[in-house]
Formats: structure tokens, sequence, C-alpha cells
């Protein structure tokens, strides 16, 4: 497939959220959400509220359940230890919860203080029962965010779609000057 | 500073007085879930028994997803201090159909009341703070309409504050410390969701 014609998966995200009704939109900002972000932003359908702390967005997408609208939180892996204990609202309140996750700290990352919350990211949604999908592969991300969007509002499940740092590309800020 | 003398379980009855179906209403763990339980349990309460830190945030997605609705989150001093970002959430999106009170005991009142940070500093062994101020906390988070109440004459203006004034409104109410029975919801949280939704939407 040609690069430069076939779609962006970061639009494709968008298309999926608006496919599936999303008309709440949280996150804490990460350079891999960054251009959903701005997409969701300026949408008139898709309200887009920042957050102080990732646990903000679970209970305030049970508030917009509880309201009759679909939300989806968007957050880094290091953001998925903050929201443990209120993840479990979730599985207390049974609503649907969808989030999508850009990874940090494997394929090829070059800051360590980000590994451990990066590879314990998959074990602790586990723990709180989130259904964990992964896509690292451009042709994939549509098809699996629709699948996850799905298993979330049809099935009634909490489920997280975990975008690999294989996919979003190795964050490199440069030559650098270490001191 | 003058004591309180507020009680909140009166006070609470008075904010709730003639609640009708424009009324959404979630209270924080512990004394505000059974607060707005002993005023009356109703569909249209969302009662919390765990999770938090999570009242202002949840009203905040209900308030932007039923503009044409009053959202009332009614929590204690010590689970609003979990979540303060959440006041400077609020604020940017300035939701016109939410109010939040706060009823301030300056304790961890389930627990054993522990002083909380709201309790005045240098105030003895067991009972000192840091003096916190939430009021002030939620102005300097951007919430332009800020009070604190502390005397029963205040009471008629914060029952307008919760129920109709334009928000996003944040009432700051000081009131005393008692040992109070427990007045009981239903705990099922699944439950509660869906009686929640029926009231509100016609499906669970």
């Amino acid at each position: 497939m040609n690069a430069e014609t076939s779609a962006d998966w970061r639009d494709e995200i968008f298309e999926v959220l608006q496919t599936h009704d999303i008309k709440q939109v949280y996150h804490v900002p990460d350079a891999g959400h960054s251009r959903l972000i701005e997409h969701c932003q300026r949408s008139n359908s898709i309200r887009v509220v920042p957050l102080t702390t990732e646990e903000e967005g679970i209970a305030l997408a049970a508030g917009a359940w509880l309201g009759g609208q679909r939300s989806a939180l968007l957050m880094q892996s290091s953001g998925v230890g903050n929201t443990i204990n209120m993840m479990g609202l979730t599985k207390t309140l049974r609503f649907p919860f969808l989030t999508l996750i850009t990874m940090r700290g494997e394929w090829g990352e070059f800051n360590s203080w980000q590994f451990p919350m990066g590879q314990g990211t998959p074990k602790v949604l586990e723990a709180m029962g989130v259904l964990v999908y992964s896509v690292d592969k451009a042709s994939e991300v549509k098809a699996t965010v629709d699948a996850a969007a799905r298993a979330a509002f049809n099935g009634g499940q909490s489920v997280a779609v975990l975008l690999r740092q294989k996919l979003i590309g190795i964050k490199d800020f440069g030559k650098k000057t270490s001191k | 500073m003058s004591k309180a003398t507020l009680q909140r379980r009166p006070l609470v009855k008075k904010i709730l007085g003639g609640a009708d179906d424009d009324l959404l209403v979630i209270a924080g763990l512990g004394s505000s879930n059974w607060d707005i339980t002993e005023a009356g349990d109703r569909p249209l309460n969302m009662p919390l028994w765990g999770a938090m830190g999570a009242p202002v945030s949840m009203g905040l997605g209900l308030a932007l997803a039923q503009p044409a609705k009053r959202v009332l989150v009614i929590t204690g001093d010590a689970d609003l201090m979990m979540s303060l970002g959440s006041l400077a959430t609020v604020a940017t999106q300035q939701p016109e159909n939410l109010a939040i009170v706060v009823l301030d005991n300056e304790k961890f009142g389930e627990t054993g009341n522990q002083a909380s940070h709201t309790s005045p500093r240098n105030n003895g062994p067991t009972d000192s703070g840091a003096g916190a101020d939430l009021a002030m906390i939620a102005k300097g988070c951007g919430i332009a309409d800020v009070g604190t109440v502390r005397d029963a004459s205040e009471v008629p203006e914060l029952v307008k504050a919760a129920r109709t004034t334009k928000g996003p409104v944040f009432r700051l109410v000081k009131v005393i410390v008692e040992k109070l029975e427990f007045v009981m919801p239903p705990q099922d949280g699944a439950h509660l969701k869906d009686r929640f939704r029926q009231a509100l939407l016609g499906r669970p």
C-alpha cells in the first residue's frame, strides 16, 4: 500500500469514533494522540474535555453514560496507572467504556522513565477486568478500534486499545547534548 | 473564624426539597450518600459507595450529556480533596447546569473523624490540618460563582445556588461533626445506574 495515498490511521480512528456516535472525548494530551485530539476539537459533534489526571476520565465516562452519551478516553500508557482504582467503576456500574492508549516504554523507547508503567500497562488493565486489544500495524487500526467500540457499546464491556509504539513510531528528540 | 453551626441532614433535605425529574443528583461516598438518601431515595439520585474523588467528574460528564437538566453534586471535603484538578476541568467546560455543594466537616468522617486537610493548623495533636479553603481553591481553578456558607441565614441563598443559579456554581458549607444513623440506598452499582437511566432516558 502506498503510504502517500492510504488514509492515515489517526484520521481513521476519528471516523470510527464518529461512526459509533461518541459525543465526549477526554484526554491527557499525548504526542501520539495529538492529530486525533485536533480532529475532535474541530468537530461540531464531539465535546473535548482535557483532564488534569486520567482517572477523571473514567468518572466522566460514567456520568456521560448516565446521561445517555457515549465517550472515549485518550491517554498514554503512563496514565493507565493513575486510573486503577477508578477503573473499578466500569465493573461496579457495568457501563460501556472505551479507552485508546498510546504506548510508551516498549519498541525503541529512549526514556528509561517510561518503561515501568509501559511494561505494566497490559497487566494492570487485565487485572482490573478491562479487555485489552492491541494493534501495531497501521492497516489494522481502523478494524481494531471499530471492534473495540462494538465490544464496549454493543457488548457492554470495558475495552482498551493499545496503540503500540511500533505503530506510533520511535519518539526521537533529535540530537541532544547530555550533561 | 466562627465555628460551624449547620447540621448536614436537615440542610441536604432543604436543598433537595421538591426535587422533580429535572434534578439529577450525584453524592460522594460515605456521609453525603447517606444524607441524600435520608432526604428520600429516588431513581435520579446516584449515591456512590466507593470511587472516592469521582463525583465532580461524574457530575460534569452528566451535565454535558444533559444540558437541559440541573445536575447537583453533593460531596464531602475529603472526597473533593482527592480530585482538586476536577474543579479546573469543570472550569474548562463552564457547564451552566452544574452545581457543586461540598459539606465540609473538616474530618474524614467515615473512618474515625481524623482531621482532614480543611481542619485548622495548630489545632492540637489529633485535630490539626492545613486550613485548606476549598472555596478559594475552586475560585482559583476558574469557577467564578463561589461561596462559603456558615450560618442558617445563608441557607435560602444556598438552596437557590444549588437548584437554579446559572452554573458552574460552587458552595462550600461548613457543617458540624455529628454521629448520625446510616441511611442506605441500594448498593448494587449496576442497579443504581440502570434505574437512573430508566428514569431519565426511558431505557436502562
